[in-house]
């Protein structure tokens, strides 16, 4: 803790001492932000993080209606029929599950971020050490233990615990609906989040948080204790103030994401200057029998589907309500897809890359990136490579929504990402200059399909430029390309495939504002 | 105050230090569901190694099955009557199997109540959680009863017959669709759990592939369930492929065989799986993070982990022999793991009934009441984020593997108001059903664990050894003993006079003279953040 002082007072000291004109604008330019402005001028801003727990099927959730042919040879049995695919504004090649109606409302009124194929380089198949991934935002080979969100909240409250709640930050820096605690959250020392399930029932614990504690490990765990003893009564009253201050709330449907998310409006809206607020809807881990046989627009997973649609329809309307909309996004996310060819129980196994959504007033709105491509001939073991990593969603979300500062998002994030428009350019008041919907000429490969070697021919706009090749499985197998360039055009690089077994193949560039993905052949 | 968790340079030496009511209870509450004053003086006695060989020995029979309280005026199990126990007959009925479900967590939320004094319930529990699977998943309630006393079968038994079991128990099968699993659809849900989760793991230096998860879904093909809810091997599903391992398992093929003999791959499988030093290590930091303490850093896998590892290897893989070298050892009673723990919901809440000796109505000549009463701990124990066989995912509680938390998981501001919740209620009006109540009985209790009631300092003294792990400084015992027994006074009489009144006449005033101020005294004991450890 001592070190976090040092540096956070280092930085108070090269803070410019007089901070005029707009926040927001000072935030967005100045290249040292002190936390403590940071956490003051952008207090308001909300993110609401939907984990879907056990793995989404993505492909039945975002539809590539220009590949329907393929779509429906890979998974026949449960291929949710074409005419029953709901349609997106001013995007004919995607659609979404047919439960998902006031999602595509959503969409069509510019408050639905659909991002195409999110994954991550070497995708881990197994539910816990993939979630652990997507909530630490590590790589697959590497084991961290502080989440994403609890770094960057520890960037902007470093002393937390200590001398919390006080006088500027009075509550809870993030809330977890319902009785378990969120690796999203963990600090570097703590977890930085609270969990509750109903804002109106606390319960005064003993404060003993004074006395000392035995160098054991009892004396440990002691400490930890009286810590959420404490947080616990010294939070209890604002949020129990929070949430009575709201009387009048839109209808929800009732489901327990629904359940979660009206707390979640209720407690913004009644005053908690909380940033992040996480829920969680299980039940996707759908190995068997995912939809009706006789009608496949239903089932398990089109249940699930319309409880999260109508649960994010029922919470976005209420915040427009309660005039808090320009505060909040929300975002999805699972910790894998799955197979891009449905299994004979009419499930789908454990995969690779899925789309997530952002939504709120102040998303950009649009499908971002291409759908992915369905190989004409499938196989049990093939996946969906990803088109962009997780991390740039991330990074996205904190430099476009928190404002925070390139430099303090690579501490955030421990490593430099792109990022991609994915939020109005008036919430952190910068300039997008790029085309976010720019027809991908940014890499090409020939011959296609090669026998020994292909020519990749890619643009980069200057600065990190990525090319790697994936196999059928999602699996980043090759390294092109990794590094930097100090001018923007056209390079090349030779892919030497002679050790290839044929078959599918995809190389993906990534570069300032672009992830790619394209498909090639080994013959 | 510890900056980091802490361990302890000890070994599996075996422990030389006296034998007292500290290092008795500290054993008794990580075996037992809480350790009660009968037990904690009974084992005392003993000594150690006579302890241990008791507790590790279970004779006790197998609780009595669950009895059908679910049949109503409406709905009927057309098998089984009100009171008979219907384990013996499987249904398909989606509604009937629901009531047994239920059924069955009241009747096992009895059977922790009323646990043998032993390890067995506490070893099932940790192989429930080990072989993660959810009762609402597998759905037939036959199933769920016979995939958890398979387990209580061989909780201290052998390691891989018990897998053997489990791979093949319909329960199972059900739970990981292994009964879907066929060679022209496998499905890896088994194949990869039975590697990840329930043998080799997962840790850094666990490097079995993708295409080990799919050879053994290959391996395991053609095992289903039968009409009579059995599990039987189905050669016209099973891949008679050869089925190629990677290098993490030295290449290893298993041919593939045709006929009744592709199930003596699954055998081949286990053995495979079995083989692996990975594995033997793996299961022992489970153990280890089940009855010691979840941190484990280079001295813990060096000096205990490591050598459990090879008893578990050498002993053909028995689990006795690794959990008695633990507890007989002076790593397990080194004051540094003293009351580390902090309690699952079942501890908290079985614990507490259990140390307080409360009382239950009988579970088999009264069963309806008594199922009443342990579904409401049921509740209480879903409501604390532990509901007894379901948990979260295959995975089990997050609390035993969730790097860096562990039990910490337990404890947030929503769990911990409820825990004393929980604790407040059972002293201040209990729980009604039907008629029955069921609550602590403050006067009793204090009777049955304090050798000296009437002394304030003898009994405060004797409900902090009961119910507090930690050492707690004497100014606030004594504070206590001030503020609440003696209301504000000085004098020790004042507390010995209303208790000896009370003694010898034992009317209302006496009684509430007495009984409010050792309630308070309770309940501020078990309020204390002390009381979440053990």
């Amino acid at each position: 803790m001592k070190r976090r002082n040092f540096l956070r007072n280092s930085l108070a000291v090269l803070t410019p001492t007089v901070i005029s004109g707009n926040p927001i604008h000072v935030l967005s330019n100045h290249s040292i932000v002190d936390p403590e402005v940071l956490a003051k001028v952008d207090n308001d801003r909300v993110l609401v993080i939907i984990q879907l727990n056990g793995g989404n099927d993505g492909l039945n959730t975002v539809l590539p209606i220009d590949q329907y042919g393929q779509y429906y040879s890979a998974r026949t049995n449960i291929a949710i029929p074409e005419k029953k695919i709901l349609t997106l504004n001013g995007f004919g090649a995607t659609g979404l599950h047919p439960a998902m109606t006031s999602m595509q409302r959503l969409f069509n009124e510019g408050q639905l971020d659909v991002v195409q194929a999110v994954g991550y380089p070497q995708p881990n198949f197994s539910h816990f050490r993939a979630t652990d991934i997507w909530m630490s935002g590590s790589d697959s080979n590497e084991y961290l233990n502080t989440g994403w969100a609890g770094r960057f909240l520890d960037s902007n409250y470093p002393d937390y615990p200590d001398n919390y709640p006080n006088e500027m930050d009075t509550d809870p820096l993030a809330i977890q609906i319902g009785s378990i605690t969120s690796l999203t959250c963990q600090g570097p020392l703590v977890n930085m989040g609270m969990s509750i399930s109903d804002p109106n029932s606390f319960y005064n614990l003993l404060d003993t948080t004074e006395q000392s504690v035995p160098n054991t490990n009892a004396g440990y765990e002691l400490s930890f204790i009286r810590r959420i003893s404490k947080q616990t009564n010294k939070y209890a009253t604002r949020i129990k103030a929070a949430s009575d201050a709201v009387t009048q709330q839109a209808t929800y449907p009732n489901s327990s994401l629904a359940n979660q998310l009206k707390i979640v409006s209720r407690l913004i809206k009644g005053g908690l200057k909380t940033k992040i607020y996480l829920v969680n809807y299980g039940g996707f881990d759908t190995h068997a029998n995912q939809a009706v046989a006789t009608d496949t627009a239903t089932g398990t997973h089109a249940n699930l589907l319309g409880a999260i649609s109508e649960a994010i329809g029922a919470f976005q309307n209420d915040i427009k309500g309660q005039e808090i909309e320009d505060r909040v996004i929300g975002m999805t996310y699972s910790e894998f897809g799955r197979r891009i060819k449905s299994n004979a129980s009419g499930g789908t196994d454990h995969g690779a890359a899925a789309p997530l959504f952002l939504f709120g007033k102040n998303v950009r709105g649009g499908v971002f990136g291409e759908n992915p491509t369905i190989p004409s001939t499938v196989t049990v073991s093939d996946n969906i490579p990803y088109q962009h990593d997780f991390r740039t969603v991330y990074n996205s979300i904190l430099k476009y929504w928190f404002c925070v500062k390139a430099s303090d998002n690579l501490q955030i994030m421990l490593k430099e990402y792109p990022t991609l428009n994915l939020i109005n350019a008036s919430a952190c008041a910068v300039e997008m200059n790029n085309p976010i919907f720019e027809k991908n000429s940014m890499i090409v490969a020939y011959p296609n399909p090669f026998s020994q070697q292909s020519r990749i021919e890619f643009k980069t706009e200057g600065g990190h430029t990525l090319v790697q090749l994936l196999d059928a499985s999602g699996t980043v197998i090759k390294l092109l390309v990794d590094a930097t360039y100090t001018y923007a055009g056209m390079n090349s690089t030779t892919l030497q495939g002679s050790d290839l077994n044929p078959g599918v193949y995809y190389i993906r560039i990534q570069n300032g504002m672009h992830q790619y993905v394209r498909t090639i052949i080994k013959m | 105050m510890p900056l980091s968790p802490l361990s302890s340079s000890l070994g599996l030496e075996p422990f030389q230090g006296t034998w007292t009511k500290q290092t008795t209870t500290h054993l008794l509450n990580r075996l037992l569901f809480g350790a009660k004053q009968s037990e904690i003086q009974y084992f005392l006695a003993k000594g150690l190694n006579a302890s241990i060989d008791e507790l590790l020995n279970p004779s006790a029979v197998i609780p009595a099955p669950p009895l059908n309280d679910y049949n109503t005026a409406t709905v009927i199990d057309p098998a089984v009557p009100l009171g008979a126990t219907w384990i013996n007959h499987p249904t398909g009925d989606g509604t009937i199997n629901s009531l047994r479900r239920t059924n069955f967590k009241k009747w096992l939320t009895g059977v922790l109540i009323h646990q043998d004094i032993s390890i067995r319930e506490k070893l099932t529990l940790f192989w429930a959680n080990h072989f993660g699977t959810e009762a609402d998943t597998i759905s037939n309630a036959n199933y769920v009863y016979h995939h958890h006393a398979t387990l209580r079968t061989h909780s201290i038994g052998n390691f891989k017959t018990m897998v053997k079991a489990i791979t093949i128990d319909p329960g199972m099968l059900r739970y990981l669709n292994g009964y879907l699993n066929t060679a022209s659809a496998p499905d890896e849900n088994y194949g990869r759990e039975l590697q990840e989760l329930f043998t080799v793991g997962k840790d850094n230096a666990v490097q079995y592939s993708e295409s080990d998860v799919k050879a053994a879904a290959r391996v395991l093909t053609g095992w289903r369930i039968n009409a009579s809810y059995m599990s039987y091997f189905d050669a016209t599903r099973h891949d008679t492929g050869n089925k190629q391992f990677s290098s993490y398992y030295n290449n290893k093929v298993i041919a593939g065989k045709s006929g009744q003999a592709g199930a003596t791959e699954t055998d081949e499988l286990i053995d495979m799986l079995f083989e692996k030093t990975d594995m033997a290590k793996y299961i022992c930091r489970r153990l280890y993070r089940w009855f010691v303490y979840y941190y484990i850093d280079e001295t813990v896998e060096k000096n205990i982990i490591t050598p459990l590892a090879e008893i578990f290897k050498s002993t053909n893989f028995d689990i006795k022999p690794v959990l008695t070298a633990l507890f007989k050892s002076a790593h397990f009673y080194d004051s540094v793991y003293i009351g580390c723990q902090i309690k699952s919901p079942i501890d908290h809440v079985i614990g507490t009934l259990r140390k307080t000796n409360v009382v239950f109505p009988n579970s088999i000549s009264d069963y309806a009441d008594a199922y009443l009463h342990f579904n409401n701990m049921t509740g209480q124990l879903t409501n604390l984020g532990q509901n007894l066989a379901d948990p979260p995912n295959v995975a089990g509680w997050p609390a035993y593997y969730q790097s860096p938390e562990y039990h910490e998981l337990w404890i947030n501001a929503d769990t911990l108001p409820k825990r004393n919740k929980f604790t407040d209620l059972m002293l201040e009006t209990g729980y009604t059903r039907n008629g029955r109540k069921v609550s602590i009985q403050a006067i009793p209790f204090a009777q049955a664990i304090s050798s000296n009631p009437a002394d304030p300092n003898q009994l405060v003294k004797d409900l902090f050894e009961l119910l507090i792990s930690t050492e707690v400084d004497q100014s606030i015992k004594d504070n206590l003993k001030k503020q609440i027994l003696l209301s504000g006074q000085t004098s020790d009489y004042y507390w010995t006079d209303a208790w000896n009144s009370y003694q010898s006449n034992q009317n209302t005033i006496n009684f509430n003279l007495v009984n409010t101020r050792l309630k308070a005294l309770i309940k501020y004991i078990m309020n204390l953040p002390d009381y979440q450890l053990s």
